[in-house]
């Protein structure tokens, strides 16, 4: 497992070479221009001087090389002068967005923050209702408590979060007043009482989203278990007088969770990549938010930079997704 | 599993889904030998929610394709005179800000969004069945095509569908016409950035799958790949494919109503219930039955084909047929 | 807190209003929220151009003079506004002498010196500093400094209109000793400078995220020592335009929210909430119908599809352009689309009062003469679908585009059911605003490239000169394929007559003299020859909390212009 560990990590270098150039030409070839949010005041010669200053007029190699310099060069330099203090970077040109002529890399690191508490929060919050319901939904499969919780999650999966954030702040913050409807990232905790509004603005967020990945996963969880549930080896568990706990909880469980593990791993690159449209309807200015955005503005060095990182979270969780197969599986074998 | 316990008889803990048949059965097994499908068939017949979602499925597809024939009104009418009117048997979902008749366009928008719902789900589920199958089953394509979906994943979804707009928009319009080439660039749009999750998903299961006993004694009698891969992969990853194919359909009609918003999908005279649900959104406090009737549409929908799926998948598994 | 109280508390305001005003000092109001569906990227005007960077950097940075809400300029850096008339503009209109006032201080403490307004013009003027107010500069042949306070501008030409640079919030006067290493090719590297610029205004930055939020304080060298009232400013931004409404009349979260192109019932519902409502301002921004002159048909080669080559079918004929302006109820558009935030217009500018020609041609709907026009003109339905045809069997079928954008969805189903009527057929297309206002020429959905027979979008001038905006219809300033289709000329208008009145009033100084050549090139485009075929004059809307005293709607420059006059209603 460990030889497999290496190669795939070894592989992964030119894959995302390869991503990041198929990546590169896609947002080349798509139609769009950094001007398009300039007003039409502005005359059109004005706009193509702005967008010569931009360096737009350069050819292809040369933009997609510069970007490969600055993302792999230049900016791990400025990482480590961040660490350590010292100044490799100096001179160097990073990675400038469009919008706001400033280094992508301070923005990300800037709305991290935002989308871990709240995506974050919210995945960590639906694997863990998911998980039961699913497992529970199964053993007692057409019980009430399974049709019901077959029709919360169908329900939840089917109302888009447009709607239904906007439904919740329609209830929660105009007619009741409990919570804000716009989330305040400049908010600094470190009391009890930011503490406290802080969780306040996060419930509606959260709820929305983990909504959402709760019905998925508990469908996951629920139709895997049904499948093990019936084989032989259950019988056998139970038949060795083992308890109904150890046999659904671990034997069961345990041979049903390749799915779950799948699915949980092509989620957790999306908690960086944020909630796009959750993000924008409860102003959380999070990961996803920055990303519309650069993709409404054309707004390419930090498009191409953001889905990169998004690349590379794929990956690695991906593989992190094929080891644990083996961990769960032992008789799964890549060699 | 451990060894060190030891056999413990049967103490009534198993549950009535492993129970042999009964006695009184033994008719059954001296029959002549019946077509596996019938046998699907008799147990879905049997199953009350796959029958009751099947039926509810049908309601809605009859409603939307057959419905527009026979309600009066259509779904582009205008009437200025009678607009933001609520529930009446003129209109009995009430209008809209431009006088449309909502029944009209509920009906004109289900059948978009039911056809490109199923359509997308349907091609996304074949190319990622397909993909993880060949994925998990032959370890040479493993790499090439787990690489494939991994760069799948990673592209930006909207960049991608204004490239796809704007290489085969005009193509299709000439081949098929304004409203068939959109739909045929939607489905396609939906469909190939979609297929990832049950390609890896399917992958991990038959991985799991292939270095089961079963499966080895079935090579080791000399079945052929294929199948060995129609008989017994395709049928144990069922359950898997069914889930994905539920939220499938919901994802897909949402996608659709995101790039209609966007601009990237249908004329803006086309209702579609995404687009419906979305528009009715800011009016949530003046009319909130606006949003009731897409957004329940949808989860009905979605509603009927899970349970479809449920059903077929309880039919397909003969381990709890005849219960 | 019943109606009536309400009520009364805010007759009660209103008088005291003006006392409360006068005294108390410096940041006795303590915080004001304002909130930006599109979030501010940055705050140096010049590098962006986009109205929600120039208004977030318009409570730092300010102008020598702007436009208040009725359009006349009021001095701000400057001592007062130089005219003809008190010799501040020379007499051949090719020079503009501006005085800064006495003693005013950067945030930093440092004075304001004619040095700084120099370096200004200088910054913009850069060729490769992509400048975006470059347009403000037009024509300047150089910016002096004859001494601390004083700066003389010097045309190439004669300008009637002189009031271009330093004026307004598109061109603000920035600090030299900050951006003196930030000029050209540099300037985008000056990230400190460009997210923190030392200003003059009542407020200065303390921390600013890129396309989230900023946070202002007061600024304590501010000229006026008892403004602003408020001692900090959250400027948020992102999310979409209902939400910004709500928050500022339903939850009352925020004081003030800005350009909200809602449905008008929405508008109305939210104003129930009875925290904040809607203040309306009319300047020169109309929505309306664009006709291509010339015809965009797929059969047509690349690079010859809506060219001057090839003339449009049939709405290069006049009586087909009438017919389709005459068959739309512009009333009801408004009413529908835009409530009180609209008004009928059939004039291409029509504000400022000296401009406007106040035409009333278009505003009744006339279906059965649009039908008769058509008729007269030799459309005629022959093969019975419903369908006109032209003289030589060309069915009059429209593809009609616009952005994305609900109010817009709207008015294409309703003029589509206008169109059909008259007997023409209309297929429409919306499109992703980004794409649609870009200038791709690599993509086939630009409102440049006008692969289509008729778009709508709104436009409008800066300031309150229409002259730039009326000269955009020059022969040849149409975009083409050999201008990477980049040009002004929408419609691929050409006309001699028009041509000379553009250089016409190019030269002409007399304010009412200018107003008459304008009305004439205006009636030229719209009621003449219905090349354009306006809409709706569309108002500049913004949601106002109650509590908020002392903000005064301004479409003529930035909506942040009297922010320091701001106060708390108690």
């Amino acid at each position: 497992m460990l030889t497999f560990t290496i190669r795939r990590l070894v592989l992964a270098v030119p894959t995302l070479l390869f991503i990041s150039l198929v990546i590169f030409l896609l947002l080349q070839l798509a139609p769009g221009d950094p001007m398009a949010q300039v007003p039409l005041t502005v005359p059109p010669e004005v706009k193509e001087k702005m967008r010569e200053a931009l360096g737009l007029g350069q050819p292809l190699y040369v933009q997609y090389w510069k970007w490969i310099v600055q993302f792999f060069w230049v900016e791990p330099q400025v990482l480590i002068d961040h660490w350590f203090g010292t100044s490799f970077s100096t001179d160097n040109l990073r990675v400038i967005s469009w919008q706001t002529r400033s280094p992508v890399m301070d923005i990300v690191i800037q709305r991290i923050p935002q989308t871990l508490w709240v995506v974050g929060t919210a995945y960590v919050v639906g694997i863990l209702i998911a998980l039961p319901i699913g497992i529970y939904s199964a053993y007692r499969q057409y019980s009430w408590f399974d049709q019901i919780g077959t029709f919360v999650a169908m329900v939840g999966f089917s109302v888009p979060p447009f709607f239904s954030g906007v439904l919740v702040i329609v209830i929660f913050s105009v007619e009741l007043g409990w919570f804000p409807s716009i989330y305040d990232t400049t908010l600094v905790v470190d009391s009890w009482e930011s503490f406290l509004q802080q969780l306040r603005q996060m419930v509606m967020p959260v709820m929305v989203l983990a909504l959402q990945i709760t019905a998925q996963i508990s469908r996951f969880m629920r139709a895997s278990m049904l499948d093990n549930l019936n084989q032989d080896y259950v019988r056998t568990a139970r038949a060795k007088g083992l308890t109904e706990r150890t046999v659904v909880l671990v034997h069961v469980l345990r041979n049903s969770m390749i799915p779950v593990v799948t699915v949980i791993a092509l989620g957790v690159p999306s908690i960086f990549g944020g909630a796009i449209i959750t993000e924008q309807v409860f102003k959380v200015n999070g990961i996803g938010q920055l990303l519309i955005g650069a993709i409404q503005a054309n707004d390419l060095p930090m498009v191409q930079t953001l889905t990169f990182i998004f690349a590379v979270l794929i990956v690695v969780f991906n593989l992190i997704a094929d080891v644990l197969y083996g961990v769960l599986d032992p008789r799964i074998r890549y060699d | 599993m451990t060894d060190k316990e030891r056999f413990v008889p049967d103490e009534g803990l198993t549950p009535a889904s492993t129970a042999i048949p009964a006695a009184g059965e033994l008719e059954e097994f001296t029959r002549p030998p019946r077509s596996q499908w019938l046998n699907v068939w008799d147990q879905f017949k049997h199953h009350k929610g796959a029958m009751a979602g099947g039926i509810l499925f049908l309601v809605i597809v009859l409603t939307v394709f057959v419905g527009p024939w026979l309600w009066p009104l259509d779904a582009t009418t205008i009437d200025i005179r009678a607009r933001n009117q609520g529930p009446s048997l003129a209109h009995p979902f009430g209008t809209d800000q431009l006088g449309r008749d909502t029944f009209a366009r509920m009906m004109a928008g289900g059948r978009t969004s039911v056809s490109v719902g199923i359509a997308a789900m349907l091609l996304a589920l074949g190319l990622g069945s397909l993909i993880g199958v060949l994925a998990g089953f032959f370890r040479r394509l493993d790499g090439p095509l787990m690489r494939l979906t991994d760069l799948f994943l990673a592209l930006p979804l909207l960049p991608l569908l204004l490239v796809m707009m704007l290489l085969f928009r005009e193509p299709l319009n000439a081949a098929f016409g304004p409203e068939q080439g959109i739909f045929i660039l939607i489905v396609t749009a939906i469909g190939v950035t979609s297929w990832m999750p049950t390609a890896r998903i399917v992958r991990g299961d038959v991985l799991a799958l292939k270095e089961r006993e079963f499966v080895l004694a079935a090579r080791s009698i000399g079945t052929t790949n294929t199948k060995l891969i129609a008989r017994h992969i395709l049928p144990n990853v069922l359950s898997p494919i069914m889930v994905s194919a539920t939220l499938g359909i919901a994802t897909a009609i949402i996608t659709e109503s995101a790039l209609s918003f966007l601009g990237l999908g249908f004329p803006p005279d086309y209702p579609t219930w995404g687009r419906l649900l979305f528009d009715a959104t800011d009016y949530l406090q003046q009319y909130p039955e606006r949003v009731f009737w897409p957004g329940m549409a949808i989860s009905l929908t979605v509603l009927s084909v899970n349970y479809l799926g449920d059903g077929l998948r309880d039919a397909l598994d003969p381990r709890i047929r005849g219960r | 807190m019943n109606f009536k109280a309400i009520l009364l508390g805010t007759i009660a305001t209103a008088v005291l209003a003006p006392a409360a005003f006068a005294e108390g000092g410096r940041g006795r109001d303590g915080e004001v929220k304002i909130i930006y569906w599109q979030a501010p990227s940055i705050l140096n005007p010049y590098l962006s151009g986009g109205t929600k960077d120039i208004d977030a950097s318009a409570l730092v940075i300010e102008p020598l003079a702007r436009y208040d809400e009725k359009g006349n300029l009021v001095a701000y850096l400057a001592e007062d506004i130089p005219t003809l008339a008190n010799g501040g503009v020379s007499e051949d209109l090719k020079s503009i002498t501006w005085k800064l006032k006495k003693g005013l201080k950067w945030s930093d403490g440092s004075p304001v010196t004619s040095e700084d307004v120099k370096f200004t013009a200088e910054y913009c003027m850069n060729p490769e500093g992509g400048c975006a107010s470059l347009s403000f500069f037009d024509g300047v042949e150089k910016v002096e400094a004859l001494d601390d306070l004083t700066v003389k501008v010097t045309f190439n030409q004669p300008k009637p209109n002189p009031y271009g640079p330093f004026v307004g919030g598109q061109s603000p006067i920035i600090q030299k000793k900050q951006f003196e290493n930030c000029t050209g090719a540099k300037a985008p590297e000056c990230t400190e400078a460009n997210f923190n610029p030392v200003g003059t205004g009542p407020f200065m930055v303390k921390d600013f995220r890129p396309n989230d939020v900023i946070q202002y304080v007061a600024n304590p060298n501010y000229r006026d020592p008892d403004k602003p009232a408020f001692a900090s400013v959250t400027f948020k931004g992102g999310g979409d335009a209902t939400a910004a409404a709500r928050a500022v009349m339903e939850t009352g979260e925020f004081d003030h929210a800005w350009n909200l192109q809602l449905a008008p019932d929405v508008i109305a519902k939210m104003e129930q909430g009875g925290k904040g409502q809607v203040q309306v301002g009319f300047g020169p921004l109309v929505e309306r119908l664009e006709m291509n002159l010339t015809d965009p048909s797929p059969d047509l080669p690349e690079g010859e599809r809506s060219t001057r080559k090839h003339p449009h079918p049939f709405l290069s004929d006049m009586a087909v352009r009438k017919a389709l302006s005459m068959a739309i109820d512009r009333e009801l558009l408004v009413e529908i689309g835009y409530g009180k935030a609209g008004k009928v217009t059939c004039d291409l500018v029509p504000s400022p009062d000296n401009y406007a020609a106040k035409n009333d041609y278009c505003l009744k709907q006339d279906i059965a003469g649009a039908n008769a026009l058509l008729d007269e003109a030799g459309y005629k339905d022959t093969n019975g679908d419903g369908i006109r045809e032209t003289k030589d069997g060309k069915p009059l079928k429209i593809l009609y585009q616009t952005s994305t954008n609900a109010v817009r969805q709207d008015f294409q189903a309703l003029i589509k059911e206008w169109w059909r009527q008259i007997g023409v057929e209309t297929e429409l297309r919306n499109i992703n605003a980004s794409v649609f206002f870009g200038g791709d020429p690599g993509s086939p959905d630009t409102f440049q490239k006008f692969y289509a027979d008729v778009e709508m979008y709104a436009n409008t001038f800066n300031g309150t000169d229409p002259q730039q905006y009326l000269a955009a219809y020059r022969c040849g300033n149409e975009p083409k394929p050999e201008s990477q289709w980049q040009g002004e000329n929408i419609n691929r208008y050409c006309d001699p007559e028009y041509d000379k009145l553009i250089d016409e009033l190019a030269r002409t100084g007399d304010i009412k003299k200018r107003g008459e050549i304008a009305i004439r090139m205006n009636n030229m485009l719209t009621k003449d020859s219905y090349t354009i075929v306006p809409l709706v004059h569309r108002g500049r809307v913004s949601a106002i909390a109650s509590s908020l005293g002392g903000y005064k709607m301004n479409v003529w420059d930035s909506e942040m212009w009297n922010i320091a006059d701001w106060y708390r209603i108690k």
